[in-house]
């Protein structure tokens, strides 16, 4: 019993998860491969150039390996990721895991300040609209999210830049950081606060805040619109249980009631919806770091899909499988630490 | 996990920090912030560089023997040398150096660092080695053909004669840029330095490379000792800003000194702020219709003109591009040897029907039209599909991706399409090559200029532009290409229309910006910032 029992929880599970994983990233990288292959568009321009005379067109695309049959090509492409190549981006030249390990960075800090942000704000809306259902202040948190869930994210960055840095001058304008501290600040983690911090510039972090501080708020104004949503119809299936009446019978203050008894139970499935809008944010958000000139992953994959920089789109397409996949792991794992019932 | 939280709440509590008050910072007063898309950027070797954003880079990094000089109206002026002469048979350039001068890393720059840059470009034989390879240079001859004679005397000798114009033309191209050969071949690898030099720098010219990053950033620092005097700014900084609106914005706050990428709405609404100005050049990209000639009905002669006569050239010009575009009928842009400025066609609803009648075809016929997803591109091609109906050309616009569009242009498989064309090098030839050469029109000929991408057949037209080349007499040269382009208004399955203005908008403050345009370098050197 005592064995097999190891086996059922220790070896099992792992081996059900690797077997997962392979599969996972196996079907991932076969259909980008596959998308990017049937694109109308020639990989040989994307390096070369439109203006590339046709020797070097045809050189290249032999030493690519560009003229093997498609099966082929996947074949080779997946035997160097399994040896670590992901090879160079013809972009920048660069191999592609420097390229990510470049923008990844990027676009985790703006997705965990975004997420921060939209909890923080969003949850208490979601509570607030639960608990005054039907009266004026459901109305309006229901328009504010309603508001941040349809305008488009990209006209809202624009009027953010507009009003908040041109008008106000609240916010620095597009870019990670002032123009003063360019290149200063030697890459370590890649998140430009932190690593402005460990070096001691504490003037280049305090710029690389604040130039957090838009993009991240209107991509938190985002997701703290689905957060609120959810919490708020979470939260009225709650408040109608019978451990709620129970609580008020026993004397329990409303506020203990709504945020300690029923916020309590909330959390679980919330936890489930915070991950996967944090998931979301992580795999870029292409439009708010084109109009904030944010070198972040979601532009570098669409910057290399329309240059048919198939090693790059593959690299970050892996990272993207990669992050949903741990955030997934993390979800369960969060799961079984907070609900009893999954212990 | 605990870390995990650790590590947000400080992330958290420094962008907290960020709302305290700060005094804006402008730029820092000798530096010259530029804000420009410079995502096609791909190297900074000059052998190798072939885009716009990474040559002008280049440009600025590195010297020539000689160059156009935009300050000149592109009088080729010397640079690196100080005087050439080309030998009776036209088959020998003998370049005498300037004395004395140095790279950026204290070398000084002799003969040999020319011989061996003009023979590393031929040998890597990347993207822009044609310029340079189509005087008969291989990697097997280079070393014989392009010789230092000694420390300050570089001769060249090419296959056959050429208009020394053409020649000397080719070398004020980025691919002829004169690189440190002992630096370089300290970093060489296995590929002559290519790798090493995407992203370093070897030149001697007013900037060097500091840093460059895809897609986001490219750093120069001034070169105090430059041969044309010490650069006015200790740095450059070029930043990626994409989107044209966040360009304005951040101009007008002045965090940006110069904004590059600024479109004709933009442009026209800072055209009332005084701490604004406006530097314009004439570019050398022709935007153009081009009408496959594999085509049953498009290949008509009389359905090619009458197409022509159905564009509204000055609606267009008027409506859709003023200021960024100047109206531009003829295969040579303004500002080359030999360009004409004449405009034979206008808007001509009745004459393109008798012509379609003539070509049997009074009640119109469906084509499709691709046109890149992009302004102006997006508006000039719905304004040529209005303008075509009325000629009862029924059109169905395929928008696409730049590279999408050119990859189906490349394998010959549109009916009727709308693309830029940009020289490659500052001579006439560049550009009569592609639009009036197509030496054979098989699918798998070798060169397959814009007249082959068409399927153009023009054995005789062929023949003469390639004379044009060879000819030696300058008047005799200008004529022949004034003459070229006024048959091919006539006959080609070509129709120009626009050519590109460069539009760069700065703060009142900035000085000295030189828009290369046409001649290919637009210089820093000169900007000043008070």
């Amino acid at each position: 019993m005592a064995s097999a029992s190891l086996g059922q929880r220790v070896v099992q599970p792992v081996v059900r998860l690797i077997v997962s994983l392979a599969l996972t990233f196996f079907g991932l990288l076969l259909v980008t491969f596959i998308i990017g292959r049937v694109m109308p568009i020639d990989p040989a321009l994307a390096a070369l150039g439109d203006r590339a005379p046709a020797d070097v067109v045809d050189r290249f695309r032999e030493e690519m390996g560009l003229n093997l049959p498609l099966w082929q090509q996947f074949i080779v492409y997946v035997t160097k990721v399994f040896e670590g190549d992901f090879g160079r981006s013809v972009l920048s030249s660069r191999p592609v895991l420097e390229d990510i390990a470049r923008v990844f960075p990027a676009t985790l800090e703006l997705a965990t300040v975004a997420t921060l942000l939209g909890v923080a704000l969003g949850v208490p809306m979601g509570v607030l609209a639960a608990v005054h259902q039907g009266r004026w202040p459901d109305h309006v948190i229901r328009v504010v999210g309603l508001f941040g869930y349809s305008v488009p994210v990209f006209w809202l960055g624009l009027v953010g830049l507009l009003v908040f840095y041109a008008k106000l001058d609240w916010v620095p304008g597009p870019g990670r950081i002032n123009i003063a501290y360019q290149d200063f600040v030697d890459p370590i983690t890649g998140v430009m606060v932190i690593d402005a911090m460990l070096q001691g510039e504490w003037e280049a972090a305090g710029s690389a805040a604040r130039h957090l501080i838009l993009p991240s708020s209107i991509l938190a104004y985002f997701s703290l619109a689905y957060i609120s949503r959810m919490t708020r119809s979470f939260m009225i299936e709650q408040l109608k249980q019978e451990y709620i009446t129970t609580a008020r019978v026993k004397g329990a203050s409303e506020a203990r009631v709504v945020w300690r008894h029923a916020l309590g139970n909330v959390a679980v499935p919330l936890t489930t919806v915070v991950t996967l809008s944090y998931a979301n944010l992580l795999e870029g958000s292409v439009l708010t770091e084109t109009v904030f000139a944010w070198p972040g992953l979601g532009r570098y994959i669409t910057d290399s899909l329309l240059n048919a920089d198939m090693n790059a789109v593959l690299g970050g397409t892996i990272v993207v499988g990669l992050v949903f996949v741990s955030l997934n792991l993390l979800a369960d794992v969060l799961y079984r630490t907070l609900d009893p019932r999954a212990r | 996990m605990r870390t995990a939280v650790i590590g947000f709440s400080a992330l958290l509590l420094a962008t907290a920090a960020g709302w305290l008050p700060q005094a804006h910072a402008q730029t820092p007063r000798d530096t010259i912030v530029m804000a420009k898309s410079i995502d096609d950027m791909i190297t900074a070797d000059p052998a190798e560089s072939f885009e716009f954003s990474g040559s002008e880079v280049v440009t600025n990094v590195y010297d020539r023997l000689l160059i156009a000089d935009p300050l000149k109206r592109g009088e080729l002026t010397p640079q690196l040398a100080q005087s050439w002469e080309v030998s009776a048979d036209g088959l020998t350039y003998t370049f005498k150096m300037k004395p004395g001068l140095k790279f950026h890393s204290g070398n000084p720059i002799t003969a040999a660092d020319a011989a061996y840059s003009l023979q590393r470009a031929v040998i890597l034989n990347k993207s822009p080695a044609f310029i340079l390879t189509q005087f008969g240079f291989t990697k097997d001859n280079v070393a014989e053909r392009i010789r230092a004679v000694d420390a300050t005397t570089l001769t060249i000798q090419i296959e056959k004669p050429v208009a020394p114009t053409f020649f000397l033309n080719c070398m004020t191209a980025t691919v002829a840029s004169v690189v440190d050969s002992r630096l370089v071949q300290s970093n060489a690898g296995t590929d002559m330095g290519n790798t090493w030099l995407k992203t370093n720098s070897a030149g001697s010219g007013p900037f060097r490379l500091r840093n460059w990053t895809a897609s986001q950033s490219v750093t120069l620092e001034a070169n105090r000792e430059w041969h044309g005097g010490a650069p006015k700014v200790n740095r450059v900084v070029i930043r990626h800003v994409s989107e044209p609106q966040a360009q304005r914005l951040g101009l007008e706050k002045g965090d940006f000194d110069i904004a590059r990428d600024l479109g004709k709405d933009q442009i026209a609404a800072i055209s009332n702020n005084q701490q604004l100005k406006i530097v314009q050049g004439d570019l050398g990209y022709i935007m153009y219709v081009a009408l496959n000639q594999r085509h049953p009905i498009l290949s008509k002669p009389e359905v090619r003109e009458a197409i022509k006569w159905l564009i509204d050239y000055e609606g267009i010009e008027r409506d859709l591009v003023r200021g960024t575009y100047l109206p531009h009928q003829s295969f040579l842009p303004k500002g080359f040897l030999g360009a004409i400025e004449d405009k034979p066609y206008s808007f001509n609803v009745e004459r393109a029907r008798a012509l379609l009648a003539r070509a049997g075809h009074p009640n119109g016929f469906s084509i499709t039209f691709d046109v890149r997803a992009r302004q102006p591109e997006t508006d000039i091609g719905q304004a040529i599909q209005a303008s075509l109906a009325r000629g009862g050309i029924r059109v169905e616009i395929i928008q696409g991706d730049g590279r999408q569009v050119l990859t189906k242009y490349r394998a010959r498989n549109h009916d009727m399409i709308m693309v830029q064309w940009g020289p490659d090098y500052f001579d006439p030839h560049t550009n009569a090559e592609t639009f009036a050469m197509n030496e054979d029109n098989s699918d798998n000929a070798r060169s397959k200029t814009l007249a082959w991408r068409n399927a153009w057949d023009i054995p005789d037209m062929t023949r003469r532009t390639a004379a044009a080349v060879a000819e030696r007499d300058g008047a005799v040269r200008t004529a022949t290409y004034q003459a070229l382009q006024r048959e091919h208004q006539q006959v080609s399955p070509f129709a120009p229309l626009l050519q590109q203005i460069e539009v760069a908008v700065m703060r009142q403050n900035v000085n000295g910006f030189v828009i290369g345009g046409t001649f290919g370098s637009t210089l820093y050197y000169q900007l000043t910032k008070n």
